[in-house]
């Protein structure tokens, strides 16, 4: 069981000229292997900050993330460690694989990498891995990026963030750039490999919806700083934050009325 | 020569899917894919003339380079010599023969010499931040602004007999910096995209990440910088050679100009003078033509430009600036609003 | 604000560089012709002149480098470059300065001229795309790659020789003094055309070309369709949205191929021996007249670095976005 704090983070960004932009207010959670909490926000509320300071593409201005009470180290072998257990998938299928390289070596990298198998077994971890992402190893392992679909990119960048066998996965809007009708496909297979592995997701994103489709918990940011937090449900129905509120009221809902109380509750927050 | 912008070179064309577990035979020949076109194909041809020419000189060449005739001084072309020959009786179309050995090992010695530096300096700097980027840029910079021809002659006549490799190492060090400012500016786009991010996040090296990840990428920019600088080796060597400052032991079509003007075959000798020049621009064409093809590659628009443009004219639609064009009498089945419709489709489908 | 202030201290630090490579350059040059000539001409030459010159060729054996390189900046505050060997002794300051005009207005108008007419030209085939216009193109390729000196020589062959349109070389006629007259400015032209049009043909490829992949890029920009279908007309469009945009990229490859071009015209004037700073260079590296080379690489260098920083200011001055880019 792998805990992962986030305490009291800030993050401050130095503007060229006219001083600093925060981008990330005091804030705090704290991720589980085994649970998945989501990340809603609108562009700019900080949910790739946050991503980016996890994953030590960025360092925090002030604050803590402890991975089961140790700091993140900063250099050396720790850190080879740390990122081996906290695993990232980016949101652009198309620009997160390498243009030049075929898939075998997206998947080998990390697998040679970590010494996660001895190295006569590589090969048959990377037949594995695409067969656990529902991806046929034989057409697959030897094409390039672009001659995949975008599902199908999806697809490959998570067997390569779950190739080092990580304890917490971060899904930076996994399923934003793909066609609609793919995207349930891709998430099923998130949650599947969550409850297979019993990993930790933070999962980023913007759409309500399917944030409480998949997690258990929702956490909400807003210009940087949590506004609202608790169990995906709760969050939903009951929103108490007039943010959360518009947001919810902001997706399209077949069963709401368009005139009358529904509208109303929203008056004053207009997304 | 064009700047590649990052979009350009993510919509470069892809190779075809092939079936899985392609021949290595195959996966090389698609590396190569920016050479696939009419113009690269034309200008490798002429440059592999002209390397045969220089590797078998001896077998081709009907005299010694420097084999007098005294019999036979500033002969107009004949059969005997078929480029006519020169104050001394040396054959002119050996001199052409023998002297391509020179221009060509100097020239892609001082392009590989030069590529070398451009990449190990250029890539760094747009990889890295901070001090040690602007440094390098301000290095990079620095030989890009001080005059290469000046400080050639001044080193070359030095030397009395400088060897092909100091030569071309002084060549290359006057003309590496342009191919390292454009290799940063490429690089500092790269370091952004999100594959180079997910490297990162896994714990790749520096090292690895540079030449892995990011070298592969950036193949094309260096093949484009490695021609370029071939041509102005070239150029700059022969150059040199006109003006005297490399001594004539390095016979090169400039030697054979050197020799020319200093000894009268202005104008009238025009055998001796007007084949070595014309080499010259003959190699800097192929070279060029080789750079277009690259170009092309890199930038699809430069390719289906003109040919875009020919095939609307000849349904009798006047391209201007933009292809969507409005036609006012009814038109079959194949109208130019589907055309654009599914070139444009074409252009932006993933 | 901070643009500027990166590009001058850039500027700054490029002089500086250049004045030390020229510091570091007499020493690195084999034997010591400096100290044979100075003790050959005792008598003839006054002690400051000898002084400057042990100076500049760090003859100063008694003095550390970092006092010969102190001596150097010194002297250069001063003006003073040394005297020439092959020139008389004559002040080196002297001689460039009596060069160097020739060269700039030379080099200055036929480069300019070049460049807009290479980039009018590219514009226009740019904007044509698939015309007939499109064959300049290989064309203007052959002849950016003919080297500057061969077209010279044939330019010489057929106009002046031949022809006898042209006067071969110099700037101009045997016999006249330079002077404000209508006569010598009539010589100057007649003597310098051949020289610029060589200049101009040579380099006019590099430009059609480049500009005219430019306008392609940038023609299938959205803003470019937008300024069509707002009914701008289109000479307005081609000039001010397609063309100045185009012309961005053209102006820095501009900067920085000053320095190539430089090399294109030392050989330009040796091939019409025009009295320029090139020819003389070669012709002092043939005397090893080491002080006037010394002072002309130097000259040379810093010209090109004023020219740089011209280029870089129109740029800045067009393009709104260098000013708040990060450099």
């Amino acid at each position: 069981m792998t805990t992962l704090e986030f305490s009291h983070v800030s993050k401050r960004y130095r503007v060229r000229g006219s001083g600093h932009m925060l981008a990330l207010d005091d804030v705090s959670f704290t991720l589980r292997s085994g649970q998945t909490l989501a990340l809603v926000g609108q562009s700019g509320s900080g949910k790739s900050t946050i991503a980016k300071i996890l994953t030590q593409l960025e360092r925090a201005t002030s604050g803590d993330i402890l991975l089961d009470g140790k700091a993140i180290p900063r250099r050396g072998r720790a850190l080879r460690r740390y990122r081996q257990q906290v695993r990232m998938v980016f949101q652009d299928p198309f620009a997160s694989l390498n243009p030049s390289h075929t898939i075998r070596h997206h998947l080998e990298r990390p697998l040679r990498l970590d010494h996660v198998v001895p190295e006569a077994e590589v090969e048959d971890e990377v037949h594995r891995l695409l067969e656990r992402v529902q991806l046929d190893p034989a057409g697959t392992i030897d094409r390039r990026p672009h001659e995949l679909s975008g599902g199908q990119r999806q697809r490959v960048a998570i067997a390569r963030a779950l190739a080092s066998r990580p304890s917490l996965l971060i899904a930076d809007e996994p399923v934003s750039m793909l066609d609609v009708s793919i995207r349930l496909g891709v998430l099923n297979l998130l949650a599947e490999l969550q409850r297979e592995s019993r990993l930790g997701v933070l999962y980023i994103t913007h759409d309500l919806a399917t944030a409480r489709h998949f997690s258990d918990e929702i956490m909400v940011l807003h210009h940087g700083e949590v506004v609202e937090r608790g169990p995906a449900d709760d969050v939903i129905l009951r929103p108490q934050h007039p943010y959360t509120l518009a947001l919810r009221n902001a997706s399209p809902d077949p069963d709401r009325h368009f005139a009358g109380d529904a509208l109303s509750e929203s008056a004053g927050s207009r997304p | 020569m064009t700047i590649p912008t990052t979009e350009a070179l993510a919509t470069a064309e892809a190779p075809k899917p092939t079936p899985a577990g392609r021949s290595v035979a195959a996966r090389f020949a698609s590396s190569f894919a920016m050479f696939r076109n009419g113009k690269s194909i034309t200008g490798l041809c002429i440059l592999g003339f002209f390397v045969l020419v220089a590797v078998f000189g001896d077998l081709i060449a009907p005299y010694g380079p420097l084999e007098k005739d005294f019999t036979a001084l500033r002969q107009a072309p004949s059969a005997a010599h078929l480029l006519g020959t020169t104050h001394m009786g040396e054959d002119v179309l050996s001199q052409l023969i023998y002297g391509t050995r020179g221009v060509l090992l100097v020239g892609f010695l001082a392009g590989i010499f030069a590529t070398i530096i451009a990449v190990a300096i250029g890539v760094t700097a747009g990889y890295v931040s901070g001090f040690t980027s602007e440094s390098l840029s301000a290095l990079t910079n620095v030989f890009l602004v001080i005059p290469g021809l000046p400080l050639m002659i001044i080193v070359a006549s030095q030397y009395d007999n400088p060897s092909l490799f100091l030569i071309a190492g002084v060549l290359a060090l006057t003309g590496w910096a342009w191919g390292g400012r454009v290799l940063r500016a490429q690089t500092m786009s790269l370091r952004n995209r999100d594959f180079i991010q997910a490297a990162k996040a896994n714990g790749e090296s520096l090292f690895r990440i540079i030449t892995v990840e990011m070298l592969p990428n950036l193949t094309a920019i260096i093949a484009s910088s490695f021609v370029g600088t071939v041509t102005a080796a070239v150029l700059g060597l022969t150059t040199l050679a006109f003006i005297g400052v490399i001594p004539i032991t390095n016979l090169n079509w400039g030697t054979i100009l050197f020799w020319a003007q200093q000894n009268g075959a202005f104008p009238d000798f025009w055998w001796w003078y007007v084949p070595a020049g014309v080499c010259i621009a003959l190699l800097g064409v192929a070279l060029s033509l080789i750079n277009f093809g690259i170009d092309e590659y890199v930038n699809p628009r430069l390719r289906s430009a003109g040919e875009r443009a020919r095939a609307l004219r000849k349904r009798g639609i006047k391209p201007g600036a933009s292809v969507t064009a409005v036609r006012t009498e009814p038109a079959g089945p194949s109208t130019i609003t589907d055309t654009t419709h599914t070139e444009r489709a074409g252009a932006t489908e993933r | 604000m901070t643009f500027f202030l990166r590009r001058a201290a850039f500027y700054a630090f490029t002089a500086w560089a250049a004045i030390t490579i020229n510091f570091f350059l007499p020493r690195m040059l084999k034997g010591d012709p400096v100290s044979a000539y100075i003790a050959k001409n005792q008598g003839r030459i006054s002690p400051e002149a000898a002084d400057s010159l042990r100076t500049l060729f760090g003859l100063d054996a008694d003095k550390s480098m970092l006092e010969q390189y102190l001596d150097y900046w010194r002297l250069l505050f001063s003006g003073d470059l040394g005297r020439s060997f092959s020139k008389g002794l004559a002040p080196v300051t002297d001689v460039i300065a009596a060069a160097l005009p020739w060269t700039v207005g030379l080099v200055g108008i036929a480069t300019i001229l070049s460049f807009v007419l290479g980039t009018s030209i590219g514009a226009l085939i740019g904007w044509r795309r698939g015309s007939k216009a499109d064959f300049i193109v290989p064309l203007s390729t052959f002849f950016s790659t003919v080297p500057y000196f061969w077209m010279g020589l044939i330019a010489i062959a057929v106009f002046s020789t031949l022809l006898g349109w042209f006067p071969a070389s110099h700037a101009y006629g045997k016999g006249s003094r330079p002077e404000f007259s209508l006569d010598f400015i009539g010589q100057v032209i007649a003597h310098g055309f051949l020289p610029a049009a060589t200049i101009v043909l040579a380099s006019l490829g590099g430009w059609i070309l480049g500009m005219r992949n430019m306008m392609v890029t940038v023609l299938d920009e959205d803003y470019v369709t937008v300024a069509q279908a707002k009914g701008l007309p289109t000479r307005r469009v081609l000039v001010d949205y397609a063309a100045r945009n185009a012309m961005l990229p053209q102006l820095s490859s501009f900067a920085l191929s000053l320095g190539f071009i430089v090399g294109g015209t030392i050989v330009m004037e040796m091939v019409f021996s025009y009295p320029g700073v090139g020819k003389l260079l070669l012709d002092a590296t043939t005397a090893k007249d080491y002080p006037l080379m010394q002072g002309l690489f130097l000259v040379i260098t810093l010209t090109v670095l004023v020219a740089n920083i011209l280029a870089d200011v129109a740029y800045a001055v067009l393009d709104p976005r260098t000013r708040q880019m990060e450099s």
